[in-house]
């Protein structure tokens, strides 16, 4: 009988792996993103592709230098499922080159200088798109407005790749900022915050994903759909969603009713930007997040609270890369203070007093 | 019937059952082999003492070898013939390593050694059933092997409260329990009311997973005319047979770290063993056989056999048939069973399955670095992060590890069950805990010379001081009459 070194149980396996796991996270994002591809157009679709060849190659080189296998590691979708999701929060019009720097500094710098798969204290991708924004700002706040596939004013695959690849004019028209980013602005020059919406923040547009913002975020419904699909996997736990987006909203809500002119209401925050596909797709990295749910409900309230912060009084329109990135920080600390309570034990690890002997009269 | 749907244990897993091909299946017994296979340790503790010799004539029950120590058991002969041996024999362990065995050759003539029927278990004191179930051979026959008798003498030291008994059986493909639920249920809760009477309990709970709706309504029926004695079903939920998550399923207690189930007033034993100790209080019969279930992908024809203790797992599977050569041959179900070397090992007293898996069932696949998904803290029934465990024991940081609670861990095996990056996680703790044994061992003995060496000293300098005070003394004694 062929006889294996394993001695102990168990000796048979939940039907899950860490590439399946992978595969999933990255489908139950394809809605979302199959819209920002139609949406956005062909110049999209580059950017995507450019994202993804620069992560596979970063990882095959750092995987070859570290004399580490290169095939297993390759294909078990983590670097695939990196690109695709700082890819989901490019401006979708960006140059072909912020899409490879991105997808490579998220590997190499993100990923592999920490010691590779489950070893980074960041979140790879938003690292990446930190870096990004601070370090071209003018490119990475450039939006396009919908220009749907097919429609008469989207360009076709050649203008595309001049646009991709940088050789076509800038074109004015086709771009703008973002809500938050108009709200921003908006203040800067003394508009009130109903004149900065006037005409920029439509709630069902923002639930169906006509408007402008990164690739795969515009629509809040597609999104939360993909989150609800991770949660019945079982591939996400509903505490740093849940967490997040109520810190976002209890915060928002707050302010909005002490002063509804400065403030936006809790729609806005919840349906702009990245608030959702943070909550449910990238603040819920298993690597950078807590493993107990206590800490995990600390980490999205967290993010939650600071992507709020930062929008309302940072330097930035938008602020979930930020705040995923500091909590993420904070990680290592919550794992060490929020552990889950030990059977028979007190939170403190002290074990539980016996409970009283009961007073029952014997049966002799 | 008492539902329970609100008291729950954290964690857990729910491995696929397979439990349909053998629950409907009547117990067979299983003819005599050609030889019996006898360990003289079938238990935890002390081995038992041999007291006969090749070539002896033996009888059905007859003693063969006796406990030897407070926490063992004595082994009985399954069956009547002559001892042709007593010497080293592979053990049902994964080791493979031989144990003293008395190797029995049957006449075929099942002559039962004298027994005496005429006892009432009713009317013996609490020492004499344990005394009885301890005489008998009777250990916990869900797996763990631990002299039953000690867990019945319990009852005299603290208050006890609630005997819980375990029928959850929630290890995949094994049915021995559900099966013996089913038909012979009166026995079993007879059994039950002498263990009772032994404990000084009052109540009787009987936990049974609700995926067993006929051992329920089996048992219930059964249990009908014992106003004390209660069939609860539990959720169906991987580890629900551990005892201490069995008790917070049924009672919401935790039994406190350090702290035996005792000590919140509750004693747990297995159905089987119930179903032993009525036949050893009964029938006067001690533990020579039990219910094995021959089961997993490779078994042509899962069965619920009706085993002599000492057959070969080989003549199991003969008797069930091998539809291909298994990937892995395990003693106990697939969660906590132990992998077999070989089949040429005996079944004892705690074989409660014998599993022959398929490549496939183990869905063994590459082990990956963790990803930190924390599904095995989610998994956890004990509240533990088995992944900052694992990585500290990898580090060789076993403090670490116990700072973790790797002292509280279970060895249930649901943290690994669910890992999708295969990581053995309970292969780590097992081996962390056995060098936490050394490592404390080490230090004992450690201290133990300290101790030793420092009464030495002490010893050496109070002789040096008492001839430095006789010498004083002395020359004192001197001047004062040379000065007198």
């Amino acid at each position: 009988m062929a006889q294996t070194e394993v001695i102990g149980g168990p000796h048979v396996r939940a039907p899950s792996s860490v590439p399946r796991t992978m595969a999933l996270v990255l489908l139950a994002s394809s809605p979302a993103a199959g819209l920002g591809l139609y949406l956005f157009g062909w110049p999209a679709l580059n950017l995507l592709m450019v994202t993804i060849a620069a992560a596979l190659l970063s990882e095959t080189l750092s995987l070859w230098l570290m004399g580490k296998p290169v095939r297993s590691s390759l294909f078990d979708g983590s670097a695939l499922l990196t690109a695709w999701l700082l890819a989901l929060t490019l401006p979708p019009w960006a140059p072909w080159w912020i899409g490879a720097l991105g997808g490579a500094f998220a590997i190499l710098i993100g990923k592999q200088v920490f010691g590779g798969i489950g070893q980074n204290l960041f979140n790879p991708a938003m690292l990446a798109r930190v870096a990004l924004l601070i370090s071209f700002p003018l490119e990475m706040t450039t939006w396009a407005q919908p220009h749907p596939l097919f429609a008469a004013d989207s360009p076709d695959f050649l203008t595309a790749l001049s646009i991709t690849f940088g050789t076509a004019p800038h074109i004015d028209g086709m771009t703008s900022a973002t809500v938050l980013g108009y709200v921003k602005t908006g203040f800067t020059q003394g508009h009130t915050l109903s004149q900065s919406l006037t005409g920029h923040f439509a709630p069902t547009a923002s639930l169906l994903g006509d408007t402008n913002g990164s690739l795969g975020e515009t629509s809040a419904l597609l999104v939360v759909l993909g989150g609800l699909v991770l949660l019945q996997q079982r591939i996400i736990t509903w505490q740093i969603p849940l967490a997040m987006l109520a810190a976002i909203a209890a915060l928002s809500g707050l302010f909005h009713w002490i002063d509804p002119e400065r403030y936006g209401g809790v729609l806005f925050h919840l349906l702009s930007g990245g608030a959702l596909l943070g909550a449910f797709f990238i603040a819920t990295d298993p690597v950078t997040s807590p493993s107990s749910p206590r800490g995990q409900l600390l980490f999205g309230a967290g993010c939650g609270a600071l992507t709020w912060v930062i929008r309302t009084w940072g330097g930035y329109p938008e602020g979930v890369a930020f705040a995923v990135l500091l909590m993420n920080a904070v990680t290592p600390l919550i794992d060490h203070y929020l552990r889950p309570r030990v059977y028979g034990r007190t939170r403190r690890g002290e074990p539980l007093r016996p409970p009283a002997p009961r007073n029952e009269t014997s049966d002799e | 019937m008492l539902r329970l749907r609100r008291l729950r244990f954290r964690g857990g897993v729910h491995p696929e059952g397979h439990k349909q091909s053998t629950t409907d299946r009547e117990i067979e017994p299983l003819p005599l082999p050609a030889r019996l296979y006898l360990p003289v340790q079938q238990h935890i503790g002390a081995p038992a003492e041999p007291l006969v010799k090749p070539g002896d004539y033996v009888l059905k029950g007859q003693l063969l070898a006796r406990s030897a120590g407070a926490v063992s058991a004595p082994v009985h002969a399954s069956t009547s013939g002559t001892v042709v041996a007593i010497e080293p024999f592979t053990a049902p362990h994964p080791s493979g390593l031989p144990v003293r065995t008395v190797i029995l050759e049957p006449d075929g003539e099942e002559r039962w050694a004298e027994r005496s029927y005429d006892s009432d278990a009713f009317a013996m004191t609490p020492e004499e059933i344990a005394a009885r179930v301890g005489a008998a051979g009777i250990v916990g026959m869900g797996g763990a092997a631990f002299p039953a008798a000690v867990k019945l003498n319990l009852g005299s030291r603290n208050t006890v409260h609630t005997l819980v008994i375990n029928g959850g059986e929630c290890e995949p493909y094994l049915t021995c329990d559900d099966r013996l639920m089913q038909e012979r249920p009166r026995e079993i809760i007879d059994g039950v009311r002498i263990m009772m009477r032994a404990l000084h309990a009052h109540t009787a709970r009987i936990a049974i997973e609700d995926n067993k709706p006929y051992a329920i309504a089996a048992m219930t029926a059964a249990a009908a005319a014992c106003p004390d004695v209660h069939v609860t079903a539990v959720p169906t939920r991987y580890p629900m047979g551990s005892e201490k998550q069995m008790i917070q399923a049924l009672t919401g207690l935790e039994v406190p770290a350090g702290k035996l189930s005792a000590d919140v007033g509750i004693v747990v034993h297995n159905v089987a063993t119930a179903h032993a100790v009525r036949n050893a209080l009964r029938r006067d019969q001690a533990l020579i056989s039990r219910i094995v279930t021959v089961g997993g992908g490779a078994v042509d024809t899962p069965r619920n056999l009706e085993v002599p203790l000492g057959t070969l797992v080989s003549d199991l599977l003969e008797a069930c048939g091998l539809k291909e050569e298994p990937a892995r041959l395990l003693a106990g179900g697939p969660m906590m069973g132990m992998v077999l070397p070989h089949a040429q090992v005996p079944v004892v007293k705690g074989t409660n399955g014998i599993i022959a898996l398929t490549a496939k069932e183990i869905n063994a696949g590459e082990v990956r670095p963790c990803i930190r998904c924390a599904r095995c803290v989610a998994a956890c029934p004990c509240g533990l992060m088995p992944l900052e465990m694992a990585s500290r024991v990898r580090s060789g940081d076993i403090d670490g590890a116990v700072s973790y609670g790797l002292g509280d861990c279970i060895s249930c095996g649901s943290c690994s069950y669910v890992c999708p990056s295969n990581i053995p996680l309970v292969q780590y703790f097992n081996f962390a805990k056995g060098a936490l044994a050394n490592q404390r061992e080490e230090q004992r003995k450690t201290e133990e010379t300290r101790r030793l060496a420092a009464e030495r000293n002490a010893r050496l300098e109070a002789a040096k001081q008492q001839k430095a005070n006789q010498q004083r003394r002395r020359s004192e004694a001197a001047e004062s009459t040379e000065s007198g």
